[in-house]
């Protein structure tokens, strides 16, 4: 379980987060809902650790931790991001198996081993060997959560998943999520589409800008 | 006097010349290629007085004529004092002048990758350089390599600038033989060599580019 304590964060003097109070249960999907400004996206940076906040406390399993500093080669937060930014100059398999390879120092034989359940929960196996380019953009996202579901993460974060996908897609989409909660992973989803966050979500936390 | 034997008569020292004007290329090549990626991350570092300098130096390199800082290098530095052998002096000019270009090339590579693969990067647990080696350095390779290599077709016809200063490379090799002969037969010998130089650079320029033609 991941708790919030407290969780503050302002840029340039402007008040982005204000004292959050927020509880993410094991295996559940947590939604974030809001009109776009009201920090969702900043809110989830400070938990994959790409912004340093301000004030207040993260809590994993009810032990301490900063997501901003830890380096111990535990991917506690997984990101799957708007655009996916997969990496396009490695094909599929090597964009999966990139990380567990160079950080936890995994053979090639082992990544590729280790991986080959996620490949099949995804129904990856026929694309593996393609680049990013040569992928629709529903398979990009589905590529961007195997290469985050690699590293063993605590919780898999989504920025707007539906956002950059064809209108038809948001079905997939949330038939995708359920089924990963079905296999115990623990999900936060940031999006503007309240339909979309009551189909999927267990808990939703809805935010405003801070006057 | 368009015949063979006049041909295989000069062919050597245009041999030779075009041995000097290979050697000019190639220590300018990597001299100018390694100075510039370090010129370049200087550029994109966020450390403001470096890029200060950085940038006042590309200016004046690219903003004055190869030839002035080749006469200056050679000509102009031993009356402070500073005295370059010729082939040095050729080589300082234009590594220096060579890197500077190279330096905003690379700048404008480094700056066209999205930030968004680095913090890709980074929620994975990668490392700033595990990053930059493995996803960003390859991505930059790609973008860069064209204007790379239109300046190293630029090197191989600017090598020729050495002439002032009085080294014996390829043009001079022709120029020496057409005044002595009085006959424009050299001179369309010299400019056909250069063909081949540019020639068999393009030829490798492309290789590298189909090397890199897997990803978009």
């Amino acid at each position: 379980m991941l708790e919030l304590k407290n969780v503050s964060k302002s840029f340039n003097g402007k008040m982005i987060i204000n004292k959050l109070n927020l509880k993410i249960e094991d295996g559940k999907i947590l939604t974030i809902v809001g009109p776009s400004g009201a920090g969702k996206t900043t809110l989830l940076r400070c938990i994959s650790g790409l912004e340093k906040i301000d004030s207040g406390q993260f809590l994993l399993d009810g032990q301490q931790f900063d997501p901003f500093e830890s380096r111990d080669n535990e991917s506690v937060i997984g990101v799957v991001f708007q655009d996916f930014q997969l990496f396009p100059n490695l094909s599929v398999i090597d964009n999966i198996t990139l990380a567990p390879i160079n950080v936890l120092n995994q053979s090639e034989t082992q990544a590729k081993k280790a991986v080959g359940e996620i490949i099949d929960r995804l129904g990856l196996e026929e694309i593996i060997n393609q680049y990013p380019y040569q992928l629709s953009g529903g398979q990009k996202q589905r590529v961007a959560i195997a290469r985050a579901l690699a590293m063993n993460p605590s919780i898999l974060c989504y920025d707007e998943p539906t956002s950059a996908l064809d209108p038809e897609l948001r079905n997939e989409v949330s038939k995708l999520i359920l089924d990963l909660k079905e296999n115990g992973i623990t999900q936060v989803v940031i999006t503007h589409d309240i339909e979309f966050a009551n189909k999927i979500a267990d808990q939703t936390l809805t935010v405003k800008p801070v006057k | 006097m368009f015949n063979i034997q006049y041909i295989s008569e000069i062919l050597p020292s245009l041999l030779s010349g075009a041995m000097m004007t290979l050697q000019v290329f190639g220590w300018t090549i990597v001299g100018s290629l390694i100075l510039g990626v370090f010129l370049a991350l200087g550029l994109v570092s966020k450390f403001k007085p470096l890029q200060v300098i950085i940038d006042a130096y590309v200016w004046l390199m690219r903003g004055t004529p190869l030839l002035l800082q080749l006469i200056f290098v050679f000509y102009g530095l031993p009356t402070i004092g500073i005295v370059f052998p010729r082939y040095e002096a050729a080589l300082f000019a234009f590594i220096l002048n060579y890197a500077a270009y190279f330096a905003e090339i690379f700048r404008g590579g480094l700056q066209s990758i999205d930030k968004g693969q680095y913090e890709a990067g980074r929620v994975l647990q990668m490392t700033y350089w595990q990053t930059t080696k493995k996803v960003v350095l390859p991505q930059v390779a790609k973008i860069v390599l064209p204007s790379i290599g239109n300046e190293v077709i630029n090197l191989v016809k600017d090598s020729s600038l050495v002439y002032v200063i009085g080294i014996g490379d390829l043009l001079r090799a022709g120029n020496v033989a057409a005044a002595r002969d009085v006959t424009l037969v050299p001179f369309i010998l010299v400019g056909i060599m250069y063909l081949v130089l540019t020639g068999i650079c393009t030829f490798f320029l492309r290789r590298v580019e189909k090397h890199y033609s897997y990803f978009k």
